[in-house]
């Protein structure tokens, strides 16, 4: 009787979620249950070809006298907004601060990597403390060498701090590729956080303090209300010569007046 | 072979005839021979502080450091053979770095004592190896536990404590910590009687010249362990001259 058991209808669930089998997600041309992740097929192995828990945008910008970087609390798995009050920005120590977007998996473990070299970094004992220019550069040989065994650590990096008693800012992504920058971000915000800042910018002049965190509030809103992978809280963490600190979370500003207007979806 | 050990005391591995094993108790010996070194523990800091004894007026000051850091908010503190207190301390921070990839936080100390400990102890039982000749004295402060010390013996046993002391001084540094109430004292009176105990019981007929180190870890240096930390240091120093004279001036009269 139940070798038959037609009754469960599974055309409704038609390019859904299957019982006891991964999710392929929507946008991503590859079958992950086709059985080919690691083992070597036709076109050799396939493998990290797709992040999985993604964190969106991290935006960094330099000001007279620091950097701030701000990001959303974020992490989704997929389309779904699955872990709602994560950390995205970091303290490493009183001179480094990183954000990370990409495979947040990816990016504890290269975090825990950072963390125990800071412990090595005290148990010197000379009071000197790892610079964000050094860390910027160990994190290109990281995701290079990875991109390289063609395994990338699937991660879009911004590094921030005071090297040297001056503002540092730098950008690193999955392939190794780094630059740096007086305003930086990652995906999304790419597109719609850099203009935002350089138009503040446009002088070669640095922001203050005030209006840096102005204008990080200002990227963040308006990526949550074009970004479908943000949510509208966010943290930052910001580093001057005093030392680095993580504030947040931060509500950012909606208004949602407009929406009874919109026709047509 | 008439002598002390008569045949016995040539393996750790094996026991003398009245249940002793006399390599352990070299080992003792040989942090008997050591500058003195004392860990206190406070309300809400713990202090190490030792004696370092210059041997040769060649070396720079912070030659030869007795005090060591070994996670975030661990420091560990070495009485007896300098090299053998350095390789305890690496196996110390392996530790520590292992607990750290495993529960991605830091190591409680009494896990750390516990690790060390075993390994301090295997090294007990061997005839190919010898004991360590050092005692270690571990420091943790953090805000769920609080301020906590340890020691470990050459022989692999461990203890916590609420103060304690190793080296040539041990028994007279221990007297001295008797005299105090420990369960309820500051971070400043604990870095006082730190340096006080240290300049006290220095002894200038048999060295004449030592060196002073301390270290905290407290609420005040953020939850780090951090070498000769100012202002504590010369506070430290200066009280430690200070009963060092009044001591002097007694002899005196």
């Amino acid at each position: 009787m139940y070798s038959h058991n037609n009754f469960i209808q599974t055309e409704l669930w038609k390019g859904g979620p299957v019982p006891g089998q991964f999710y392929n997600f929507p946008g991503t041309s590859q079958d992950i249950n086709a059985g080919n992740i690691t083992a070597p097929g036709l076109y050799g192995s396939n493998r990290s070809s797709s992040p999985i828990t993604t964190g969106t945008s991290v935006i960094g910008v330099k000001f007279d006298g620091g950097v701030m970087i701000a990001a959303d609390n974020l992490v989704s798995y997929g389309s779904l907004a699955r872990y709602q009050d994560v950390q995205r920005v970091f303290k490493i120590n009183e001179k480094t601060i990183i954000g990370a977007g990409g495979d947040f998996a990816d990016f504890q473990s290269l975090k825990r990597s950072i963390d125990q070299k800071m412990v090595e970094d005290m148990c010197y004992q000379d009071d000197i403390e790892m610079q964000p220019k050094s860390l910027y550069n160990w994190l290109t040989r990281i995701l290079y060498n990875r991109r390289s065994r063609v395994n990338p650590l699937w991660l879009e990096m911004v590094v921030g701090g005071m090297q040297d008693g001056v503002p540092f800012l730098g950008h690193v992504d999955l392939r190794g590729r780094a630059y740096e920058d007086d305003v930086v971000a990652t995906g999304f915000g790419k597109h719609f956080a850099l203009p935002l800042v350089r138009e503040q910018i446009s002088e070669g002049r640095l922001l203050s303090q005030s209006e840096a965190s102005q204008v990080l509030r200002k990227c963040m809103e308006v990526l949550y209300y074009r970004d479908c992978r943000a949510i509208s809280k966010y943290s930052v963490a910001v580093s001057t010569a005093q030392g680095t600190i993580v504030q947040g979370p931060f509500e950012v500003n909606q208004n949602w007046q407009l929406a009874t207007l919109v026709k047509g979806y | 072979m008439s002598s002390i050990g008569t045949g016995y005391d040539l393996s750790a591995s094996q026991f003398s005839p009245d249940g002793r094993v006399y390599q352990i108790e070299y080992a003792g010996k040989a942090v008997e021979m050591s500058g003195t070194v004392i860990g206190m523990r406070g309300k809400d800091g713990i202090v190490l502080a030792v004696e370092k004894i210059v041997t040769s007026a060649l070396y720079e000051d912070d030659a030869a450091t007795r005090i060591f850091t070994v996670d975030k908010n661990i420091g560990i503190a070495i009485a007896g053979l300098l090299a053998d207190g350095r390789y305890i301390v690496d196996i110390a921070r392996q530790e520590a770095a292992n607990f750290r990839q495993q529960f991605e936080r830091t190591i409680p100390l009494k896990q750390l004592t516990e690790r060390v400990s075993a390994y301090v102890h295997a090294y007990t039982l061997y005839s190919a190896v010898r004991p360590f000749g050092v005692s270690v004295i571990l420091a943790s402060w953090d805000e769920e536990q609080g301020p906590q010390l340890y020691k470990i013996e050459p022989s692999g046993t461990s203890f916590g404590y609420f103060a304690c002391a190793s080296g040539k001084a041990e028994q007279q540094a221990k007297t001295e910590m008797e005299k105090l109430k420990f369960a309820e004292m500051s971070v400043d009176d604990l870095v006082q009687n730190a340096g006080k105990i240290i300049y006290l019981v220095h002894d200038e007929l048999r060295n004449k010249d030592f060196h002073f180190e301390m270290s905290l870890v407290s609420k005040e240096t953020k939850g780090l362990h951090r070498l000769n930390p100012q202002p504590w240091y010369d506070q430290a120093v200066q009280s430690g001259l200070a009963a060092k004279n009044e001591d002097d001036s007694d002899n005196e009269i």
